[in-house]
């Protein structure tokens, strides 16, 4: 009775279709709208006043930078803790929880906790006044220290966000049957060769999954960057919020939004052509 | 020289016993099949001789070396997956090439002896496919090739032509041997098809609940097994046991007398099916035929002796109907006496 029956998939998936239509895609037809409109005519002129925004460049780069030193860094602490944690008999459900702990903790909170940490009268100064190592309190986040203010922002974005990568590669790393690396080691295979000729290949779409969903996070990249900086490091998102609120120029905000967008997008191309896995290479 | 000496190993999971005290000494270039049933510790002791599981005593000594404490990769062993564990993301080629890659060998030799491996087990024309579109008997076949093409002077192999067919595997065997015996490889080979351990092996050791019942040469497994246990297992139909009362070194059944060891415990006749002939006048051994089921080189009877269950082979012209009572002479030295208690074989007197 196939002809009976083949509507009902769709009338099921039809509440969540729309409820997607309203949420999701209206909003993103509006805002794709909203950045290519001037009053009520097609133009270019948001973007034009994005790019020549004093802000624009440094923007740019700085999410660019951000995102090309705490994602790679976040694979490999996540590959390095992911490897441990599978090896583990005892205790691995109570690590892993440990471990997971900063993906319960909303972003902003995260760069709040950092900043209590790192800011003028925070407890990394305290300590190193109470060892001697510094007269007084030194700022860490200023516009004049711009290399440790990346660094504090590189490392909340790790200790903030690595979890997930962690997760998703451990749960890749339970699908491989532990047999593989065993005929390997029997072959002769050193660790370090197991790990980079079967492990890694066999981890690809696990890999994949995990850099197309912290690379696009990466690029959205706001409230810890805000929280510990401000405008002192300004980023994509960050820009958005601003001509959003503090100068309620929905339109440029709109073609920060839909610039990320895009971004996001051409990365997640390239990741799901350069990481991809033939079908028949698949365990 | 890489003779193999397992030491009274010993593997508990937990509070499971899988292996008990297993030793067995396996001579340079010998051929040894390890039988026995689903679960009886098999693969266990094959993972703890390659390394792979770590036992919780006894030694391993490979070629005179103490490998107990030793690496897989440090053993000089290649092994053979009872799931075969081929590389998915590779293809056949680079899956039989593996262990010579991790040997660093040259090019030409990789490709020398990949194809030979291959040629061998009859994968030559899958060699640029990934395993993924072979069928469970080639994966099985490039498990096998793969590790042949190192050249081990230790193989051991689980089951590794379980997933062929009939036809298949008794070529596959019958060149196994040939090439191993050529290159007088140590081989342990696992299997529950007790057809092919005697085919293959110089010696078979058979495995029960994480013990070894017996080792021996097939012929000595088959005449004169040990326990109640490998008489049962081996052959088929499988040993007939018979309860009888041995009085004065004599076993009385119908109006047959057959010399038995007076050792004055319960013991039972352990009769294979084929050592039996049907008597010309029905005296004998009285066995009443419940089925017989033509096998075409034989007929198989199925019936019982004295009340108990028994299978008797019988020649394919054999003049025999279901229900019928025959008698069965059979020759004192072919049968075997089982103490009833322990399950064990009693000396012959
Ligand atoms: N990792 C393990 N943890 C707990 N018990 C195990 C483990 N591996 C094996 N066993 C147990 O040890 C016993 C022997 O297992 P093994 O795999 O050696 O059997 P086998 O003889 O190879 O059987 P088969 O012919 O079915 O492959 C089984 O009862 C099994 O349940
Ligand atoms: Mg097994």
């Amino acid at each position: 009775m196939p002809a009976r029956t083949s509507w009902i998939p769709y009338a099921l998936i039809a509440p969540s279709v729309a409820f997607l239509a309203a949420l999701f895609l209206m909003p993103l037809v509006q805002t794709i709208w909203l950045s290519f409109s001037a009053g009520d005519a097609l133009s270019l002129e948001n973007y034009r006043r994005m790019a020549g925004d004093l802000n624009f460049s440094l923007a740019v780069k700085n999410t660019f930078l951000l995102t090309l030193v705490v994602v790679p860094l976040q694979v490999v602490l996540a590959l390095a803790m992911a490897t441990m944690v599978t090896k583990l008999d005892k205790g691995r459900d109570l690590v892993l929880w440990v471990l997971t702990i900063p993906l319960g903790i909303s972003d902003l909170a995260a760069g709040l906790a950092w900043l209590a940490l790192l800011q003028n009268t925070g407890y990394l100064n305290s300590a190193l006044y109470a060892l001697g190592l510094i007269e007084g309190p030194t700022g860490w986040l200023s516009q004049e220290t711009p290399w440790s203010l990346f660094f504090a922002i590189v490392l909340a974005e790790l200790w903030r966000a690595t979890a997930i990568v962690l997760v998703i590669l451990i749960a890749g790393l339970q699908l491989i049957p532990k047999e593989f690396s065993e005929a390997a080691e029997i072959f002769g295979a050193k660790p370090w060769t197991r790990f980079t000729r079967i492990t890694l290949p066999l981890l690809k779409p696990s890999l994949q999954s995990a850099l197309i969903l912290r690379t696009v996070l990466a690029f959205e990249v706001f409230a810890v960057v805000y929280a510990l900086g401000g405008r002192n490091f300004p980023v994509l998102a960050g820009e958005a919020y601003v001509w959003q609120n503090d100068n309620q120029n929905y339109g440029i905000a709109a073609a920060y939004a839909v610039l990320i967008m895009a971004i996001s997008l051409a990365a997640t191309a390239v990741y799901l052509r350069v990481l991809r896995t033939r079908p028949e290479q698949l365990p | 020289m890489a003779d193999i000496v397992i030491d009274r190993v010993v593997k508990e999971f937990g509070t499971f016993r899988a292996l008990q005290e297993v030793s067995l000494t396996v001579n340079d270039g010998e051929f040894v099949a390890l039988l026995g049933p689903s679960g009886c510790g098999k693969t266990t002791l094959l993972r703890i001789i390659a390394g792979l599981e770590t036992q919780t005593s006894g030694r391993i000594v490979i070629g005179g070396q103490d490998v107990s404490n030793l690496v897989p990769r440090k053993r000089g062993l290649a092994m053979v997956f009872q799931n075969y564990a081929v590389f998915p993301h590779m293809t056949v080629f680079e899956n039989v090439a593996f262990g010579l890659r991790m040997q660093k060998a040259q090019q030409a030799e990789v490709k020398r002896k990949v194809e030979r491996a291959a040629a061998l087990l009859h994968i030559e024309s899958y060699l640029d496919r990934y395993p993924a579109k072979l069928s469970g008997g080639q994966r099985q076949r490039v498990a096998v090739a793969r590790a042949l093409a190192v050249e081990p002077a230790v193989l051991l192999m689980d089951e590794p032509l379980s997933n062929l067919d009939a036809l298949l595997r008794l070529e596959m065997r019958t060149e196994l041997k040939a090439v191993l015996r050529e290159a007088g490889t140590t081989t342990i080979y696992v299997t529950h098809d007790q057809t092919e351990a005697m085919g293959l092996a110089d010696r078979i050791a058979v495995m029960y609940g994480g013990k070894i019942e017996q080792i021996g040469s097939p012929l000595e497994i088959y005449a004169t097994p040990a326990t109640r246990f490998v008489g049962g297992f081996i052959g088929s139909p499988p040993m007939n046991f018979i309860k009888v009362q041995c009085s004065q070194g004599t076993a009385r059944i119908g109006d047959a007398a057959l010399p038995c060891p007076a050792t004055g415990k319960d013991m039972e006749l352990g009769l294979r099916g084929e050592d039996a002939s049907l008597s010309p006048n029905g005296s004998g051994i009285p066995f009443d035929i419940r089925v017989v089921e033509p096998m075409g080189s034989h007929l198989l009877l199925t019936g019982s002796i004295d009340g108990q269950p028994a299978r008797i082979v019988a020649p394919p012209i054999a003049k025999v109907n279901p229900g019928e009572r025959v008698g069965l002479t059979v020759d004192p030295a072919r049968v075997t006496w089982i103490d009833s208690t322990t399950g064990r074989a009693i000396a012959q007197p």
